[in-house]
């Protein structure tokens, strides 16, 4: 491998295991069985030696072969081969850790190759936190069909009937007589299985084997160190953003500077002289500037005169104006979800009704490396090196957007800034691929600091209407909610027709998507309901940099703010303390199985039992007639996700002089079911109930009419060290109400924890008020005009 | 462009530059580091942090040519392979998700160290607040720091074993690969 290329340390300890003088490929070489086209690609490390040389094409692994998933190397060592990608939420190690248990591998003897297009088989990268849920389940499968496989091929070589055998850490031996024993490597090291899966999609793939019934397993469970933090810390790991090839040049995108503007012309005069600069590239109102270094290529987009002309009509409203906009328009789609009994009815026969407006504003992905990717066209191919979490949906996007042959496309996954969901890495693979084909050379792209933070995809913003009807008894006999999200033309993953060059180029799909509006997943005894969801737009949906896509579980914070703070201030109105309030309906909830009633019955008594919590009604008026600045509070928040059920509680101090609000303590009992490694569990909960945190204090998408406004970390705040809490205690609740259950499933954890806080925060700032904000983020100027239209 | 003599983890390199570049290029393109990354440009995030003689400064805004004095980045930490503190307690602690961030974490980190090895909660939040993680790995950051300060303080003391006996204050202690089997 040339020293320019720098791939993945992971991939270069895999080719470097293969490259030795038994490798899997010169074995197949001598034995005849290298045939190239398809068959190469069931032998993933010595797919790694060809593409590094630059030849060949990149036809997918064939997910139905064992030798796509798992090698056995000479040195009794195994490498893994998955088609997923991590975030940085341990999803990479905790994969190995369910495959070493079914294979009967020690851990430290492995190592795991992610989401790179030609190398792994396509599970489609990451999304929806369904990593261990779903595509966990193959990975156990296959391991314990190579399991199943060395079984019977130590039994051949032993002579010794299988079920006399027993394996312990890749070597199988007799049972009576361990003298009597063979490895792994000495049955398969450096040779294929060849044994065809089955499975009619990748989710399905199987063997024979079963896998082992959860009380068997070993190393899942176990909090093993994430294994790609040492070279995170000791800065040896080569990123995305740190690829260099031969011949590479850099690029700068000049985006309009109002949104909805047609580029008129530019004058190349004004950089054309500029130190290294190579060309302009355009097309339609795509533009970027290309130069030898990047430091050339930053100075020369800020420099490079283009003139615009502005749309014919405003893209947007003001963001003060917004939430106006977005009840005032006509709906673009509306549906009704979850709806039963009679609620105008049993409204209109309340003894109490409240009626209640939320709001949430657009929040970003704005991730703290700006989106970026180097794309190599050598040899008439197409090499991405990127952190798209989809690195597969990338490939096939570009593929098309440049009409080349899929097999032509390949995308290098490495590890990158965070991706929560669908964020400006699917848009700058494409621009960078684009840039590549045009130049011939290879091109690396990253957006700036302001491109990313106005430009990123933004997680829809929303309002709702809720009425809520209380019997005599306290008890909540109707529910209307009413939710409008501003998601027309929600962006899909890498699809060659919406994404920012496409739109900007003027390519289109036939329509724009439907969007979604969503309503809340929670199953409380609520006898008379109405859930009603609306989709309304922008003015202009094309070509704007409010675009909304996939953010962190895309509607579920803004949904779970307004239902259970509104959950909350019914529970106020009826005097009933807020857990007890939400026990009661759970456990009358006649909708729920048993599983997950219980399940949430003892998630959210778990997580008021860490905290400690004294039943009172809300708010906590002894705090608010208290003296001094800081007023303390807590508030709760449940929900469910996917089969993940989730309490937090938050502990507030409100500066009632600043406006200032600190959550100095979080509590959060988690119960996603298997638990696979609880140090990597207990980590994601904690990170994503403080991002969390910071969409419920700090973050807002602001804009005026032509452009967004908020475009740093100034004008676009996010949590601090100072805002962090004091403790946090996360109580992993996880298992069965049905002991004798052996085949307890996991279910996700990257989002489940994230959902509840901003209303968490919202019902803990009323209980030490008594003051609702019912528009995050919680910012000290807006707690102290709520504290002051209360007065 | 002009030859500006820079010295970074020990080495001195002559490199022939524009002499109004950002030090982040020099050292991300020139000098092949990559640990100080491209966060924001404006000195407003952190993750490009390098220290100079002891002082936590933003590469993306720094001249390369008026940076007179040594430079450390996160790969010049460890010496002889052996990992600093701080990154020590770092692995221990678990603390990067993505890690993008973290090279402007455990550098403003080092600094502070450096100027204050005792640092209270309020000392640390106060020190690292300008260092932003959209990952949100705060909490984590803060008990790292803790424990590198602790393990510090043992070694001053000649006390190994407190060192070791640190116990997580951020989680259940995670276990090294090699425990399992």
């Amino acid at each position: 491998m040339s020293a320019a290329l720098r791939l993945p340390k992971s991939l270069e300890d895999a080719l470097l295991a293969v490259n030795t003088s038994t490798s899997r490929r010169s074995f197949l070489k001598s034995s005849g069985a290298l045939v190239l086209s398809c068959s190469v690609s069931a032998v993933p490390g010595g797919r790694v030696l060809a593409q590094a040389a630059g030849e060949g094409l990149y036809p997918d692994p064939d997910h139905l072969q064992l030798d796509t998933w798992i090698v056995i190397h000479p040195d009794n060592t195994a490498t893994f081969f998955v088609g997923k990608t991590d975030g940085g939420q341990g999803t990479g190690t905790a994969f190995r850790q369910m495959m070493c248990d079914e294979l009967d591998i020690a851990y430290a003897k492995t190592s795991l190759i992610m989401g790179s297009t030609d190398t792994t088989p396509d599970q489609g990268g990451s999304g929806g936190s369904d990593a261990i849920e779903r595509d966990g389940w193959p990975m156990r499968r296959v391991a314990a069909e190579a399991r199943r496989v060395l079984f019977k091929l130590a039994s051949e070589h032993l002579q010794i009937p299988v079920e006399e055998l027993a394996v312990r850490n890749a070597t199988i031996s007799a049972k009576t007589d361990t003298a009597k024993s063979v490895t792994y490597a000495e049955l398969v090291g450096g040779q294929r299985f060849e044994i065809t899966l089955t499975g009619n999609n990748i989710n399905a793939t199987r063997g024979v084997a079963d896998v082992k019934p959860v009380n068997e397993l070993r190393v899942v469970g176990q909090p093993i160190e994430r294994y790609d933090i040492p070279a995170k810390v000791d800065g040896s790991l080569t990123w995305a953003v740190d690829v260099k090839l031969p011949g590479m040049v850099h690029a700068r995108n000049v985006r309009p500077p109002i949104a909805g503007a047609t580029l008129q012309s530019f004058d190349e005069s004004s950089v054309a002289d500029m130190p290294g600069f190579v060309r302009i590239v355009s097309r339609g109102n795509y533009l970027a500037v290309v130069c030898e270094r990047e430091e050339q290529a930053i100075n020369a987009a800020r420099q490079f005169r283009v003139d615009w002309a502005p749309p014919p009509e405003a893209p947007f409203p003001a963001s003060d104006k917004l939430f106006d906009y977005m009840r005032s328009v006509t709906p673009t789609s509306s549906r009704e979800t979850d709806s039963r009994g009679d609620p105008d009815s049993a409204l209109a026969t309340a003894d109490l009704v409240i009626e209640t407006d939320y709001e949430v504003p657009f929040q970003g992905h704005t991730a703290i490396g700006p989106a970026h990717a180097l794309a190599d066209p050598s040899g008439g191919q197409m090499t991405i090196y990127s952190n798209d979490m989809k690195s597969y949906g990338l490939r096939n996007g570009v593929a098309n957007f440049l009409d080349l042959p899929r097999e032509q496309v390949r995308v290098v996954y490495m590890d990158g800034p965070q991706v929560y969901g669908r964020t400006a890495a699917d848009d700058v693979g494409f621009e960078a691929a684009f840039l590549a084909s045009e130049l011939g050379r290879p091109v690396r792209l990253q957006w700036m600091r302001d491109e990313e933070t106005a430009w990123d995809t933004k997680g829809p913003a929303y309002t709702f209407k809720l009425r809520g009807g209380l019997d005599a008894d306290g008890k909540i006999v109707a529910l209307d909610y009413d939710a409008r999200a501003l998601d027309y033309n929600h962006l899909g993953y890498n699809d060659p027709d919406t994404v920012l060059i496409a739109q900007l180029m003027g390519i289109r799909p036939d329509s724009p998507a439907e969007g979604n509006a969503a309503t809340p997943s929670n199953k409380y005894a609520i006898p008379n309901r109405r859930m009603t969801a609306r989709v309304v737009r922008l003015p202009m949906v094309w070509e704007t940099p409010l675009r909304t896509g996939n953010l962190r579980d895309p509607n579920g914070p803004q949904v779970t703010f307004a239902f259970e703070s509104f959950i909350d201030e019914l529970a106020a109105v009826a005097k009933a303390d807020p857990v007890e309030f939400r026990l009661d309906m759970l456990a009358r909830s006649a909708e729920d199985d048993l599983f997950r009633r219980a399940r949430s019955l003892a998630t959210v008594r778990a997580a008021a039992d860490a905290y400690g919590w004294v039943s009172r009604p809300s708010p906590n008026l002894h705090v608010a007639a208290s003296v001094g600045p800081i007023l303390s509070g807590r508030g709760i928040a449940y929900t469910y996700r996917n089969g993940t059920i989730v309490a937090t509680i938050a502990e507030v101090e409100v500066n009632r002089e600043t406006g200032r609000v600190w959550v100095k303590r979080l509590v959060c009992a988690h119960d996603c079911g298997l638990v696979i490694n609880p140090v990597g569990l207990r980590q994601t909960i904690e990170c994503a109930m403080l991002h969390g945190l910071s969409r419920a204090l700090w973050e807002e998408v602001r804009f005026d009419t032509e452009k967004v406004t908020s475009i740093d970390w100034v004008s676009y705040p996010s949590l601090r060290h100072s805002d962090t809490p004091e403790s946090i205690e996360v109580v992993l609740v996880n298992g069965d109400p049905r002991p004798e259950r052996s085949d307890l499933p996991p279910y996700g954890a990257g989002e489940g924890s994230h959902k509840p806080m901003i209303a968490s925060v919202a019902n803990a700032i009323h209980d030490a008020t008594g003051v609702w904000l019912r528009r995050p983020p919680f910012t000290p100027q807006r707690v102290l005009e709520g504290m002051n239209a209360s007065t | 462009m002009s030859i500006v003599t820079l010295r970074v983890n020990g080495a001195v390199h002559e490199v022939d530059i524009d002499e109004s570049m950002p030090l982040l290029y020099v050292l991300r393109n020139d000098l092949g580091l990559q640990g100080p990354r491209f966060g924001c440009g404006l000195s407003q995030c952190g993750s490009c942090t390098v220290i100079v003689d002891g002082i936590a400064l933003r590469s993306c805004i720094l001249t390369a040519s008026q940076v007179r004095g040594e430079i450390t980045t996160l790969e010049g930490l460890s010496e002889d392979g052996q990992l600093d503190l701080l990154q020590q307690a770092w692995i221990d602690e678990q603390v990067p998700q993505c890690g993008y961030c973290q090279n402007g974490q455990i550098m403003t980190a080092k600094a502070l160290l450096g100027r204050n090895p005792n640092p209270t909660d309020a000392e640390i939040r106060e020190g690292m607040e300008g260092v932003l993680c959209r990952c949100m790995t705060y909490y984590r950051i803060q008990a790292a720091i803790k424990r590198a300060a602790s393990g510090m303080a043992a070694v001053e003391q000649g006390s190994d074993a407190e060192a070791d006996s640190l116990t997580t204050s951020a989680s259940v202690a995670a276990i090294a690969p090699e425990a399992i089997e």
